[in-house]
């Protein structure tokens, strides 16, 4: 027990005592081997937060009419009091940093640094997904790069050409990501200069194309051959590096859109474990804080008055329903772990052999480094979480005319639900799988995508519309056709439509 | 380390540009939305904010997702009823299913249009999109007097009322401080040779004297000059420049004789409002005057010029002899912007519209900047459209139109004011 006198507990704040507190967080966290990012805490108003909000994270983002719509859309619900704002955000970069609205009071301005700060953070820094696909350090300087180019183009070759291959890039930024390659991030000088060497480079290369000095045609074996040789999943770099009309400057805003969806592939794979584990490390923190008598009373309820509402979830039928919480499933899991590390039960010494009875802290960040959702579920997800939860799985098979219970919380059904719910998580899932097949290199220079459906999921019919962005940046026609389960190959729509 | 950084003072409108391509994006929507508005909204509130909605699928952001159907496994929580095996009976569409898919595209059910709210100067904007006043560039400058007092730095004299102390104080120190400087260094000679005459026991008494009253005499001397000069007053200037004339007075002239319901002057009320609100964009003060005429023209307050019953017979006329007496009599074309408009059912006696027009040929139209006249009726046109329409021609600055039903109203607007491209 120290000796100390507990910090002032608010309500208001100051920045001296933010300072305290943060001074506070800081030695729990390292007590707990939280390794982080150095932090940058910025207090903003309300209205800033909804600014935030609306760029969909980033700090600096280049202008476009749809964070224009978020910003409305946010400004609105927020009026009509749907919904709260955000306690927090927190940005992906190094320095990390983390925003804390000027509203809140001083327990949440604390719950909010233990949870961004070294939570996230910590999770940021050392999940293996983060580091293997984003460079933290050089993110702000790349979305000043973007914001900068894009502005530069929209002065030279007008806001409504910029707006229309912003559009259609948008439209197919899931599509831009590499899942299987890795890439090594580079700096803005690097990115800069490579940026000038293509520009030089396909300025070389357009003046081949108009060269008018005929050429022997030698290659009647090219007319069998596929381009691309194998599919190809990342629709957009195709585009940026194949499309045979488009401008340098439009393979650059190409390039700007696929490296953004890039940068935040990583965060849409790990919601439950960054929330949950950065739900866990607020909550551990605090309470760490209350039983050295560092904190009072009145702090430690407030947070988790806040705490508790967070990691709510409601149940299947109520009206609250949206899915699982990712907060709630997140911090049960962490929770959990720690629980069958210390207090093992027979049924966790029969589930998790190589955990139970081990050390916590170690186990814990274990998993924090090495999973994403899917995996961390399939992993992790013990009977006892299903059981507090009261976990079912669905089966909805539109050639049935009902839905049936496959399996609920008991012996039988933990495994089922298990697997069920890691793939409810695996974004080739959710995602669906369309790649680029072919494109007709002798022919009209059409190309066709091919869309594989998982367990006959259809797509969905915004895929003409998708179609006509696609085909605006391709120049040329554009198909799109479904490989069904026996083999057999449909069209699905095409762009400009077949007459 | 942390390092704590206060944002509250940065610029709060970050996405201010996002919002206007927004509203750039959807300005053909917005201005249908805004269009509507002007219909349906009372008159009362025709300037406020507004609250547009455009249809949520003009918005939407398009990218592949997957559709409904198929073959689909769920994890739900809070199972409270249900064991392995249970058949349950597939709920409606689209209620309890569509979560859980990971995408939040469905969301928003029951909401078709997107809603938002503009400011009151942006819907002004939209509303007056495109459209000007015309004749503005034909003011001649040296027909307004009016003028503008504005500062223009200081000068050395004036009335006491515009001593400016600031000023006048500084060059007071400036002056003591120079024309006291050589005595004052004197005194600190002499100050101290004194002290040390009087610490040095051999030095005479004389000598002492001569200096004590030396000394006393710079004194006397440095006391005398004056605290303040009549010189050093400075005094504020100004000075007067002529300025475009920025006001307007606006006539409304109204027929409310007996054919004319309360339906066709709401749509009368609804163009006087329009005209309103547009010249208040470009003046800063706009009087209006309200005429309302049968067979005798009378200048009426606002309330009992919409809202009085009256009946009996048309002279037009009237009204515009009334008009143009005002107008001598207290709104010379020299310093005020003339705009009129008028509106009636078409009715008059017949052998009063050669007059009516004579009078708009002869005084009227020479003195406004702009004449409009609408015509609400969905009979057919008689003289005095005849004549109006003959005048129109020969006039820029007169315009006529016909107007059936309360919707083309705002149409009927812009097409008066629309911008000509030159």
């Amino acid at each position: 027990m120290s000796a100390n006198k507990p910090l002032p507990d608010g309500p208001d704040w100051t920045f001296d005592l933010l300072e305290d507190y943060h001074q506070a967080i800081a030695e729990v966290a390292k007590l707990y081997r939280l390794d982080t990012y150095p932090n940058q805490i910025e207090v903003i108003t309300a209205e800033q937060m909804m600014d935030a909000y609306s760029s969909v994270g980033m700090p600096i983002g280049y202008n476009h009419w749809s964070y224009g719509k978020k910003f409305i859309q946010t400004e609105q619900t927020y009026k009509r009091g749907q919904m709260g704002l955000a306690y927090e955000i927190v940005i992906n970069s190094s320095p990390c940093i983390a925003y804390l609205m000027e509203e809140n009071t001083l327990p949440m301005q604390a719950l909010v640094m233990a949870h961004a700060c070294y939570g996230h953070n910590s999770f940021f820094k050392n999940n293996y997904l983060f580091k293997t696909w984003t460079d933290a350090s050089s993110i702000i300087d790349y979305l000043v790069f973007a914001k900068n180019y894009i502005s530069e183009c929209e002065a030279r070759y007008g806001v409504d050409e910029v707006e229309e291959i912003l559009d259609s890039c948008h439209a197919l930024m899931n599509y831009g990501v590499d899942r299987y390659k890795r890439p090594t991030p580079i700096s803005m000088e690097e990115e800069k200069s490579r940026q000038q060497a293509r520009t030089e480079y396909l300025q070389s290369q357009i003046n081949e194309l108009w060269r008018t000095i005929p050429t022997k045609q030698k290659d009647e074996t090219l007319k069998s051959v596929k381009f691309p040789a194998s599919p190809e999943e990342n629709i957009l770099y195709f585009i940026e590096k194949n499309a045979p009309l488009l401008e340098t400057w439009q393979r650059e805003i190409i390039r700007i859109v696929r490296k953004i969806s890039q940068y935040f592939y990583p965060q849409k794979q790990t919601q439950v474990m960054n929330e949950g584990w950065a739900t866990f490390w607020h909550y551990t923190i605090m309470n760490h804080l209350y039983d050295h008598g560092q904190i009072t009373e009145k702090v430690l309820l407030e947070v988790l008055h806040s705490h508790t509402s967070v990691v709510m979830q409601p149940e299947y039928n109520s009206p609250y329903y949206s899915g699982i919480n990712p907060y709630a499933l997140g911090f049960a899991m962490m929770r959990d772990i720690r629980r069958i590390c210390e207090h093992p039960t027979p049924e966790d010494c029969r589930w998790f052999p190589d955990i139970a009875g081990k050390d916590w802290l170690e186990t814990l960040h274990f998993a924090m480094h090495n999973f994403k959702d899917e995996s961390f579920i399939a992993q992790y997800l013990s009977p006892q979480v299903i059981r507090d939860f009261k976990l079912f799985t669905l089966h909805d098979d539109d050639k049935k005319p009902y839905l049936e219970i496959d399996a609920i919380h008991d012996e039988q059904g933990y495994q089922d639900i298990r697997s069920a719910l890691s793939a409810q998580y695996n974004l080739s899932n959710i995602e669906p799988n369309i790649q680029v097949y072919n494109v007709a290199l002798r022919g009209d220079r059409s190309l066709t995508l091919r869309y594989v459906p998982h367990q006959g999921i259809p797509l969905a019919d915004s895929l003409d519309e998708v179609l006509k962005h696609l085909h605006r940046l391709w120049g040329f026609e554009v198909v799109l056709e479904q490989v069904n389960p026996s083999g057999k190959v449909e069209i699905l729509g095409r762009c400009p439509p077949a007459p | 380390m942390a390092h704590f950084i206060d944002r509250r003072l940065n610029g709060k409108n970050k996405s201010a540009v996002n919002r206007q391509r927004f509203l750039r994006r959807y300005k053909k929507q917005i201005k249908e939305a805004v269009s509507d508005a002007v219909n349906q909204r009372s008159i009362q509130d025709l300037e406020a904010s507004e609250n547009i909605s455009i249809p949520q699928r003009d918005i939407n952001e398009p990218f592949f997702h997957q559709g409904q159907g198929g073959d689909r496994q769920r994890v739900l929580p809070g199972n409270d009823q249900f064991t392995k095996g249970d058949k349950v009976e597939r709920p409606p569409q689209g209620q309890g299913s569509g979560s859980g898919d990971g995408d939040a595209s469905d969301s928003g059910e029951g909401q078709d249009e997107f809603q938002f709210n503009i400011s009151k100067d942006e819907y002004l904007d939209i509303l007056f999109d495109d459209l000007e006043l015309p004749n503005l560039q034909e003011t001649d400058v040296d027909q307004l007097i009016e003028y503008k007092t504005s500062r223009a730095g200081f000068t050395n004299d004036g009335v006491p009322s515009n001593i400016n102390i600031v000023r006048s104080l500084q060059s007071s120190l400036a002056r003591r401080i120079a024309m006291g400087a050589s005595k004052r260094s004197r005194l600190r000679e002499l100050t101290t040779r004194l002290e040390e005459a009087r610490n040095d026991p051999h030095c005479p008494q004389q000598d002492i004297v001569a200096l004590e009253q030396e000394v006393e005499e710079l004194k006397k001397m440095l006391a005398a000059i004056p605290f303040i000069d009549t010189f050093d007053l400075k005094f504020n200037n100004f000075v007067k420049t002529p300025v475009p004339s920025t006001q307007a007075v606006m006539f409304c002239l109204m027929d409310v004789s007996g054919s004319m319901d309360q339906a066709t002057k709401d749509m009368a009320k609804r163009f006087f409002l329009l005209l309103y609100l547009f010249l208040t964009r470009s003046y800063e003060k706009i009087e209006v005057v309200f005429i309302r005429h049968h067979t005798q023209a009378k200048e009426v307050d606002e309330h009992e010029f919409f809202y009085s019953q009256e009946t009996g017979g048309t002279i037009v006329s009237s009204a515009l002899q009334l008009t143009k007496e005002i107008i001598e009599e207290r709104y010379p074309p020299s310093q005020w912007n003339i705009y009129a408009a008028q509106a009636s059912d078409g009715d008059n006696w017949a052998d009063d519209s050669p007059k009516c027009r004579q009078l708009l040929d002869k005084h009227l139209l020479p003195a406004v900047r702009h004449y409009s006249y609408i015509e609400i009726t969905s009979r057919a046109h008689q003289t005095l459209w005849h004549e109006y329409a003959e005048l129109s021609q020969q006039y820029a600055n007169f315009a006529i139109r016909h107007v059936k039903h309360a919707e083309e109203i705002l149409p009927t607007f812009r097409d008066l004011f629309a911008k000509k491209v030159a």
